[in-house]
C-alpha cells in the first residue's frame, strides 16, 4: 500500500484525538487520524454518553414507578415495565448519531481517517493494520491519544458474569442481583441506574468511604439516596472472587461473606492504554504508568505529543479535548502553553456532584486562610418545586482577597453549574463578583450566588 | 548584613552545565523568598531559579547566554542578620572574589558589592514588577492569558491593577507598550532578554534537514587551491565584447562548468552519488551540475542538465534561465534535483576560502571564491595577476585526498590556460 506522508498524525479518535485533528485541519495542517474501533473513543462509545443515556432511562423509569403508588403530585399510573433491550437500542442510536457526527466533522476539516490498529515503527513512522493490508504513515509530528481502559482485578477477571463498564452498558436485561466492586463514580453511576431499573445492588468499596476523592459533605446526600434506593453499601470490604453466582468478599471486620450476584460489575479504576502499539519502541519517559508530558503536552521525544487519559489524571474527556486543541495550535505554529486554572469534574450519581478548583481542605492544605459559604438547596424555591431538596452549593475563597479558589455542589441537575464554576475560576472572580451577578429566579443557580453571599457574611435566604 | 550565595543548581539529567537564559532581577533589586530570580536552560528543559531568602541582590554572576557550570555561583544576595541558616551555600560575608568559579562563567569579577546599606523593603516594590507568591499562577482571564502567550509576555512580570491582583487587558497593554519603548532604562548598554521562537518550516526546514544529513553522514575533506584567472578574464572580456545580441553575458561559471565536464571525463569517480545505506556508488556518464543559488526564501540548487552536451553559450543561457526560475519560485521539481556534482559561488561575496558542504548524496562540490588582483613574482619582478581560490569539498569515504588534489589541479590547469578548455580530446 502506498505510504502516507503527512504533517500531523493523531493516534486515537477519542475526544482528545478527534478535537486535535479537527482543530489542526481547521488551521490547514495536513492531518491523518487513526482509529482502531469507532470514532469518539471511550467517552462516546462506552463511557460518558452511553452511561448518561442509561442513567436517564433509569431515572425516568424510577420516577414513573414511584407514581404507581400514592404520591404528593396526585398522579396515577399503572405499574410500568422496562424493556432494557429497547433502551439499549435507543442508546445505540444516539451513539451511532454521534459516531457519524464526529466522522463528518473530521471530513469537513479535511482530516484523513485511517481505520485500523496503529503500531509505532519509530517516532515518525506508524504502521496501521487495516482491513486491506498494512498502511505505513510517516508524519512530522505524532500525537498519542490512545486513551485508557478498565482495570481488572486478578481475583475477578472480566468475562462471563464479571463485567467491565463496557459490557454493563449493553446488557439485554436487568440483572436481578448486581454486585458493584469499586465505589468510585463509574460504579456508583451505573449501580444507581441498575438499582432504579429494579436490580438488587450491593456496592463493595475497599476504602472507608464511597467516592473517596470527594469530601464527606459532598458524598453524604449520595449515600443517603443509595440507602433510599435499597442499595447496600459495604465500605472497607475486599472482593475475593466469584463463584456459584455469588461474590465472595472480606468485610471490614475481616469476616468472609457471600453476596448473591447474577452479575458483578468491576469498576476499580482505569489504566492508560500504553501497550500493544509500540510504545516500547519509543521508550518515552513515564510517570508511573502514564506518559510523561510537559506544559505543552510534549513527551520526552521530539515531535511526539501525548494527550488525554494516557497522560494521567484527571482522566476526563474535556481535559483531553482542551489538550488536543492546544496541541493542534502548537503544531500549526502558535504559541500555547497549558495554563488552565480549573478542570471541572462531574459525578452523575443521584444527586449529582460537581467540583471545580480547591475544596476547603485542599485550600487549607495549600496554606490559604479561607472563607467558605454553603447554601443548602432546601432553602431554594426551585429545588422545592422539583422535589429534590438534597444537597448544597459551596464556595471557597481566600480570606484576604475573597478570590474564589473552588466551587462545589451536590444536588439534582447541578452538573449544569459546572460552566459557571469554571468560568468564575478562569476569570479570577472574587466572591463579590459572583454575589454581584444577578442569578435568575427561580433556579438552582441562585444557590451559587447565595453561597458567595454566605461566605461574605450576608446570605439573604438563610 | 550577611550574604547568601546562590549557586547553579543541579538541574538533573546528568547535565554538568546550563545556559543562563533569563534574569528577573538586577543588582540592587529587593527580592523575596521564592521569587523567581533567573531561568537556566539545559538542552532538555528550562528551569526557574527561585530565591530561598529575602534580601537585596548584590551581584549577578553571569550574562544571559553564558554557560554556567553546576554549583558555580550565580548570584549573591545581602540578607538581614548573619545569613546563618544558609548552611553550605552561604559563603562568609567577605569571601574572596569568585575567581575560582569555573572558567565557563564568563565575567566573574564584576562583583561590585552594591551599597550594603539599602534597607530590604520588599513590601514596597514601587515601579517594580508585582511580586507574587510563586505557588500561584498569575491571576488573569483566559483572554488576557492568551494575548500574553502570543505576545511572549510572562504575566508574572506584569503589575496588576485589578481586584485581588488580577491582571487586566489594560495592564497587559501598558506592559507591552513599555517594553516597546523602555522608559526608565538609563542611558548606556542594557540587557535584552526577549527571544523570538521561529518555527522552521518549508524550504528552511528542508535545507536544515539536508545539511544535517550531509554533515552527519559525509566526512568532508576540503581542498583549497589558488587559480590564476588573468587569461580567463581576458578571454571572457573578449567573448563578452563580441557576443551576438541573443547570447547571454558570460560569467566565470560557464567556463568552470566546461572545465568540470572535461575533468570529470578523466575522473568519473568524482561525478557520482553515494548511496551509503546500500553501499553503492553510482557513476554518471552525464554531467548534471547543481548550481547553489540564493533565493528570497533560502538556498536552492537548480540543476543544469547534461552540461557535457552544452556549449559555453548554451551553458550560460541555461544557468541564467534556471537561477531566475529558482529565484522567482517557478523552477520545476525536476529542475531542482538530479545533480551529480555541485558548484557554489557567492560572486563578489565569495571570500577567500569556504568550506562547502556536499550536496548529499553527491561526492564533490566546487566552491568559487572571489577574484583578487595580487602581485605575483614572475622570476624577475612583481606583476599584477587576477587570482581566485577554488575551495572544493569531497566525500572522503569515496574520494581519496590524492584524487581530490589531482581533480582540482586539472581544473586549475584548464582555467589558467583557457584555450585547453575548448580543445577537443
Amino acid at each position: 500500500m502506498k505510504e502516507i506522508v503527512c504533517k500531523l498524525l493523531v493516534i486515537g479518535a477519542g475526544p482528545g484525538g478527534y478535537i486535535c485533528a479537527i482543530r489542526a485541519g481547521q488551521l490547514g495542517v495536513d492531518t491523518v487520524i487513526v482509529e482502531m474501533t469507532k470514532a469518539g473513543g471511550t467517552c462516546l462509545n462506552v463511557g460518558c454518553i452511553p452511561s448518561k443515556a442509561l442513567i436517564h432511562a433509569a431515572e425516568e423509569f424510577d420516577k414513573v414507578r414511584h407514581m404507581a403508588s400514592h404520591n404528593a403530585l396526585g398522579i396515577t399510573v399503572e405499574a410500568p415495565k422496562l424493556d432494557l433491550a429497547q433502551t439499549i437500542r435507543w442508546k445505540d442510536g444516539i451513539v451511532g448519531r454521534l459516531n457519524s457526527g464526529v466522522l463528518g466533522l473530521l471530513r469537513k476539516a479535511k482530516v484523513k481517517i485511517v481505520h485500523g490498529r496503529a503500531r509505532f515503527r519509530d517516532g515518525k513512522t506508524v504502521e496501521v493494520e487495516t482491513e486491506t493490508g498494512t498502511q505505513v504513515i510517516r508524519a512530522e509530528t505524532v500525537v498519542i491519544a490512545t486513551g485508557s481502559e478498565p482495570v481488572a482485578l486478578p481475583s475477578l477477571p472480566f468475562g462471563g458474569a464479571v463485567l467491565s463498564s463496557t459490557e454493563a452498558l449493553s446488557l439485554a436485561s436487568v440483572p436481578k442481583t448486581l454486585a458493584v466492586v469499586g465505589g468510585g463514580y463509574i460504579g456508583l453511576e451505573l449501580g444507581t441506574a441498575f438499582a432504579k431499573m429494579g436490580a438488587q445492588v450491593t456496592v463493595v468499596e475497599a476504602m472507608a468511604q464511597i467516592l473517596p476523592q470527594y469530601d464527606a459533605d459532598l458524598v453524604k446526600p449520595v449515600a443517603k439516596r443509595l440507602n433510599d434506593l435499597g442499595v447496600r453499601v459495604m465500605t472497607g470490604a475486599k472482593a475475593k472472587g466469584y463463584a456459584g453466582e455469588a461474590l465472595e468478599i472480606e468485610t471490614s471486620s475481616g469476616k468472609g461473606e457471600r453476596i448473591a450476584a447474577d452479575k458483578v460489575l468491576v469498576t476499580v479504576g482505569r489504566k492508560p492504554r500504553t501497550e500493544g502499539w509500540g510504545l516500547e519502541e519509543l521508550d518515552l519517559d513515564r510517570v508511573g504508568r502514564f506518559i510523561r508530558i510537559d506544559e505543552r503536552c510534549r513527551t520526552s521525544m521530539r515531535g511526539v505529543y501525548a494527550i488525554g487519559d494516557v497522560t494521567g489524571e484527571p482522566m476526563l474527556a474535556h481535559r483531553a479535548m482542551a489538550q488536543g486543541e492546544m496541541v493542534a495550535e502548537i503544531v500549526a505554529g502558535r504559541k500555547r502553553t497549558w495554563d488552565k486554572r480549573a478542570i471541572p469534574a462531574v459525578c452523575f450519581t443521584d444527586p449529582e456532584i460537581v467540583t471545580a478548583g480547591l475544596s476547603p481542605d485542599e485550600a487549607r492544605a495549600q496554606g490559604y486562610e479561607v472563607r467558605v459559604g454553603l447554601f443548602p438547596f432546601n432553602a431554594n424555591g426551585r429545588a422545592m418545586t422539583t422535589q429534590s431538596e438534597d444537597g448544597f452549593v459551596r464556595a471557597v475563597a481566600r480570606a484576604d482577597t475573597n478570590l474564589v479558589l473552588g466551587l462545589q455542589a451536590v444536588g439534582a441537575g447541578v452538573s449544569e453549574l459546572s460552566s459557571s464554576f469554571s468560568l468564575a475560576l478562569e476569570m479570577g472572580a472574587r466572591l463579590e463578583d459572583i454575589a454581584g451577578t444577578i442569578h435568575a429566579h427561580p433556579t438552582r443557580s441562585e444557590g451559587l450566588q447565595e453561597a458567595a453571599l454566605k461566605a461574605l457574611g450576608h446570605a439573604l435566604h438563610i | 548584613m550577611g550574604e547568601f550565595v546562590i549557586k547553579m543548581p543541579d538541574v538533573g539529567e546528568g547535565v554538568a552545565e546550563a545556559e543562563l537564559v533569563e534574569w528577573h532581577v538586577k543588582p540592587g533589586d529587593p527580592v523575596r523568598e521564592d521569587m523567581v530570580l533567573a531561568a537556566v536552560m539545559t538542552d532538555k528543559a528550562t528551569v526557574e531559579i527561585p530565591s530561598p531568602v529575602d534580601g537585596v541582590v548584590l551581584w549577578l554572576g553571569a550574562d544571559i547566554g553564558d554557560i554556567v557550570a553546576v554549583k558555580a555561583p550565580l548570584l549573591r544576595i545581602a540578607v538581614a542578620g548573619e545569613g546563618e541558616a544558609a548552611v553550605e551555600e552561604v559563603l562568609p560575608a567577605a569571601t574572596e572574589p569568585l575567581a575560582k568559579a569555573e572558567p565557563v562563567v564568563s565575567k566573574p569579577v564584576e562583583a561590585k558589592p552594591v551599597a550594603e546599606a539599602k534597607v530590604v523593603e520588599p513590601e514596597k516594590p514601587v515601579g517594580r514588577p508585582a511580586v507574587r507568591e510563586p505557588v500561584e499562577r498569575p491571576l488573569a482571564s483566559p483572554a488576557v492569558r492568551l494575548r500574553a502567550q502570543e505576545a511572549g509576555v510572562d504575566l508574572r512580570q506584569v503589575s496588576a491593577t485589578g481586584p485581588a491582583g488580577r491582571i487586566t487587558h489594560d495592564d497587559l497593554d501598558q506592559f507591552v507598550a513599555r517594553g516597546a519603548q523602555p522608559v526608565a532604562v538609563p542611558a548606556g548598554l542594557a540587557r535584552k532578554t526577549t527571544t523570538e521562537d521561529i518555527k522552521i518550516t518549508g524550504l528552511r526546514r528542508r535545507i536544515a534537514e539536508k545539511m544535517r544529513l550531509a554533515s552527519a553522514r559525509i566526512p568532508h575533506i576540503t581542498y583549497v587551491e589558488e587559480v590564476d584567472v588573468t587569461d580567463l578574464e581576458d578571454l571572457r572580456a573578449t567573448m563578452n565584447a563580441g557576443r551576438k545580441p541573443d547570447q547571454p553575458k558570460l560569467t566565470i561559471l560557464p567556463f568552470l562548468m566546461r572545465a568540470l565536464v572535461k575533468t570529470l571525463g578523466e575522473q568519473p569517480g568524482v561525478n557520482a552519488t553515494f548511496d551509503d545505506d546500500a553501499g553503492v556508488v553510482t557513476r554518471y556518464s552525464a554531467v548534471h551540475i547543481g548550481i547553489a543559488t540564493q533565493t528570497p526564501s533560502g538556498l536552492m540548487v537548480p540543476v543544469v542538465r547534461h552540461a557535457e552536451a552544452r556549449s559555453i553559450w548554451d551553458s550560460a543561457a541555461e544557468l541564467t534561465r534556471l537561477s531566475d526560475a529558482a529565484r522567482n519560485g517557478t523552477a520545476a521539481r525536476e529542475e531542482l534535483s538530479g545533480s551529480t556534482i555541485t558548484i557554489t559561488s557567492l560572486g563578489a561575496l565569495g571570500g577567500i576560502v569556504t568550506t562547502p558542504i556536499i550536496n548529499h548524496p553527491e561526492v564533490a562540490i566546487v566552491g568559487v571564491n572571489k577574484i583578487l588582483t595580487r602581485p605575483v613574482w614572475d622570476g624577475t619582478q612583481f606583476i599584477p595577476r587576477k587570482i581566485m581560490n577554488l575551495s572544493s569539498s569531497f566525500d572522503h569515504r569515496i574520494v581519496d585526498g590524492w584524487d581530490a588534489a589531482v581533480f582540482v589541479q586539472r581544473i586549475k590547469a584548464l582555467i589558467e590556460t583557457p584555450a585547453l578548455i575548448f580543445i577537443e580530446g
